[in-house]
């Protein structure tokens, strides 16, 4: 398929690995920010085939798995006791809140919609107007656009009944509190290629200088991630640090002005808490004021059981996903996983999603499931 | 030599009925179930066993026999390339063929939900009879049954098959052997996309149409030409080529290497997966199957599969193995090697 295989091609791919064999002296771990970029390490097999002093630490970039479980407990109570259609991204509902997921409320009758757009949310809206309808606004700087843009539209459509549950999170504000933790094991970083098509290459400039650390934005391919880590290990071989662009047939130095003009006409920066990692500042994306009317914390909030717990989330097993995401351990070395923490009963979100690091080790790492014979 | 016969659809006119939408009487078993089925099941559907009109079929059976039982409750019962009416019958049409047999019959039976238009169930039918002419399959008996509206979804339909299992048929997990190969007969996840296509109201430049059809004659082909070199058959319908291939290493206490670069997913289909975020080897097929060969016979029976106009997209995807019994391990077109994991229920679409 065109624009597709020729980043899948196996010569280009062993070319990249020959040239990262010969310039690899020391031992680096390069962390790929993204969970797409994850899921693509996993399912193309790449982790493997790197050479020995290559660590890959997946960070924090899962979306699913950094919603924090109040925000979850919050969709489902609207869902199941407020008669409110709640429409999701689809990854969203399997992802254990404090007691049950969406998929579960939704099994107990809850209206639950899965959503490739929140468009389409806005389009239930109008079909329902006797109905409340709330959009699980999940997602990195990627998924803000549309969902500020469904804002927009139900405003201007005079939509009384749609609202947005916002749990948008940003990566540089993530970079920034992985590089401020004391115990960081991280060398380079791999930026998230699509959050910078959006957001442009302007906000990685400091992170650069500031913490003296190669960050390379990348793709999602083999080639593109394989070229990715290249550019990161170079860097560090000659001890430079610099923000480069490997994925330039998508990502403009602007990145997407219109987008982001947007997002900041409907959404503000405020505190937000992690799943896992706890409160970075400045780090969430919420509703401005003159949008209130759409945001579902304002107009559900004091009715709301479970509004009372905006604490800091508690598993219900000590779940070790903050030290996954920073970096400070792998998932294997978490002493619940592939134990009390399955995908058929995860602990913690990042074993829920696909791009979440702990799932990926699970289906996907072969030395947790089989050993070639001797 | 030709392996496919021509389709020629029977189509009829939807005869004159004094009601335009199913209602809860015509569940009843009273006049108006008697109605239904006078004027529009029977005409279309008629045999001597169905013109018994008793509470069952007799039959004389003799010899090896399979039984196969399926429920349809596909939504939206009308996709591209098919609806809820073909796929009842090939479905279970395939699970016979899964088992090498060929199928005789078949009953029929109907959930139907008040307010389901009446030409919504006569395109249905004219499909039942349509798939059963083509799998050379009689519906011997059936039933009707009518629930409120609200308490469905327009029409289910639940069918159960026997028939006749070929002579040479020995299969199973139990004769799979290390060294035999996995072959599958063509493109993978048409059907699944199809669905997701018009539930998700996605438009492609080609439309991805459902890949329905039987399997039987292709299947006992196979089994006349090659008898205890083929293995098994599988269709892997829900949870696609992936879940079936774990339940053939599990069963088989045996492993399975596959080559991520022989397995055909049509550029469509795999730029709709991307596009989806679901990954092709989970999502259901419905007119494909999986069969485990003998390795010195693979060549001959894939060059006899593509022959077939709807196995010419057939390929060897893989090796049964004595190493990692009960794992499936996927070499990746770029070289890398990953295992297939099981997933732990229905696929959700990614986010990024």
């Amino acid at each position: 398929m065109k624009h597709l295989t020729e980043y899948r091609d196996a010569d280009l791919v062993e070319n990249l690995l020959q040239q990262l064999r010969k310039v690899t002296t020391k031992p680096w771990n390069i962390m790929e920010v993204c969970g797409g970029q994850t899921h693509g390490l996993v399912k193309h097999g790449i982790l493997e085939m790197l050479p020995d002093g290559i660590t890959m630490i997946h960070g924090p970039g899962c979306p699913v798995c950094v919603t924090p479980v109040s925000h979850i407990d919050q969709a489902i109570e609207l869902a199941l006791e407020k008669n409110v259609i709640l429409c999701s991204y689809g990854d969203m509902l399997r992802v254990p809140g404090s007691g049950i997921s969406l998929l579960q409320a939704r099994a107990k009758g809850a209206d639950i919609r899965i959503m490739y757009s929140p468009l389409e949310a806005v389009t239930v809206a109008r079909e329902n107007p006797d109905r409340e309808v709330v959009f699980f606004a999940v997602g990195f700087e990627t998924t803000a656009p549309a969902n500020a843009l469904s804002v927009v539209q139900a405003k201007k459509a005079g939509l009384k009944n749609y609202s947005i549950l916002s749990a948008h999170v940003l990566v540089p504000p993530a970079i920034e509190a992985i590089m401020l933790d004391e115990e960081t094991r991280v060398n380079g970083f791999l930026a998230a290629g699509h959050v910078c098509t959006v957001m442009g290459l302007s906000e990685y400039y400091p992170l650069v200088e500031t913490y003296k650390i190669p960050v390379v934005v990348t793709g999602f391919e083999p080639v593109d991630l394989l070229e990715g880590i290249l550019m990161v290990v170079k860097q560090l071989e000659k001890g430079e640090y610099r923000l480069e662009n490997q994925y330039k047939r998508v990502v403009w130095p602007d990145g997407n002005r219109q987008a982001v003009d947007l997002i900041h006409s409907v959404f503000e920066h405020r505190d937000r808490e992690w799943r896992g990692i706890g409160s970075i500042p400045a780090s969430g994306l919420f509703l401005r004021d003159e949008y209130r009317d759409y945001d579902a914390h304002v107009r559900f909030g004091p009715a709301l059981a479970s509004w009372a717990s905006l604490a800091p989330s508690a598993e219900t097993v000590e779940c070790l996903s903050g030290d996954v995401m920073k970096g400070k351990i792998k998932p294997v070395e978490c002493p619940h996983f592939g134990t009390a923490c399955t995908p058929e009963h995860p602990v913690g979100a990042p074993m829920v999603s696909s791009e979440g690091a702990c799932a990926a080790y699970y289906h996907f790492s072969s030395q947790n499931h089989y050993q070639e014979p001797k | 030599m030709t392996k496919n016969k021509p389709v020629v659809r029977f189509t009829c006119p939807m005869p004159q009925t004094d009601f335009d939408t199913i209602t809860i009487g015509h569940g009843s078993g009273g006049k108006l179930t008697r109605r239904l089925l006078d004027t529009m099941v029977f005409p279309l559907l008629n045999n001597e066993w169905l013109a018994g009109q008793g509470d069952g079929a007799v039959l004389n059976l003799h010899g090896r026999m399979a039984v196969s039982t399926d429920s349809f409750v596909v939504s939206p019962v009308f996709f591209p390339g098919g609806d809820i009416g073909d796929l009842a019958i090939n479905g279970t049409v395939n699970d016979l063929a899964m088992c090498g047999a060929q199928p005789d019959f078949i009953s029929l039976s109907f959930i139907l939900e008040e307010g389901l238009p009446i030409t919504e169930l006569w395109e249905i039918l004219l499909s039942i009879r349509n798939a059963c002419d083509a799998a050379g399959v009689r519906v011997i008996t059936g039933d009707t049954k009518v629930v409120e509206r609200g308490k469905g979804d327009k029409i289910f339909i639940n069918t159960t098959g026997i028939g006749r299992v070929h002579h040479g048929a020995k299969l199973g997990e139990a004769m799979v052997r290390p060294g035999d190969k996995v072959i599958v007969s063509g493109p993978l996840a048409r059907h699944g996309i199809a669905i997701m296509s018009i539930r998700k109201g996605l438009e492609f430049e080609t439309q991805i149409l459902s890949d329905t059809r039987p399997l039987h004659e292709i299947c006992r082909s196979l089994l006349y030409g090659y008898g205890g070199g083929i293995r098994m058959f599988r269709d892997p319908t829900r949870g696609g080529v992936a879940t079936v291939l774990h339940e053939i290493a599990d069963k088989a206490r045996l492993g399975i290497d596959l080559d991520e670069k022989h397995i055909p997913v049509e550029d469509e289909v795999a730029g709709a997966c991307e596009m989806l975020g679901l990954d092709p080897m989970y999502v259901a097929n419905e007119g494909l199957f999986i069969t485990i060969v003998d390795d010195g016979l693979a060549a001959d029976i894939l060059g006899d599969l593509q022959r077939w106009e709807h196995g010419a997209g057939a390929a060897i995807i893989g090796t049964i193995t004595e190493n990692h019994p009960g794992t499936v391990i996927l070499n990746s077109a770029i070289g890398g090697k990953r295992v297939l994991p099981l997933i732990t229920g229905e696929q959700l679409p990614r986010i990024c």
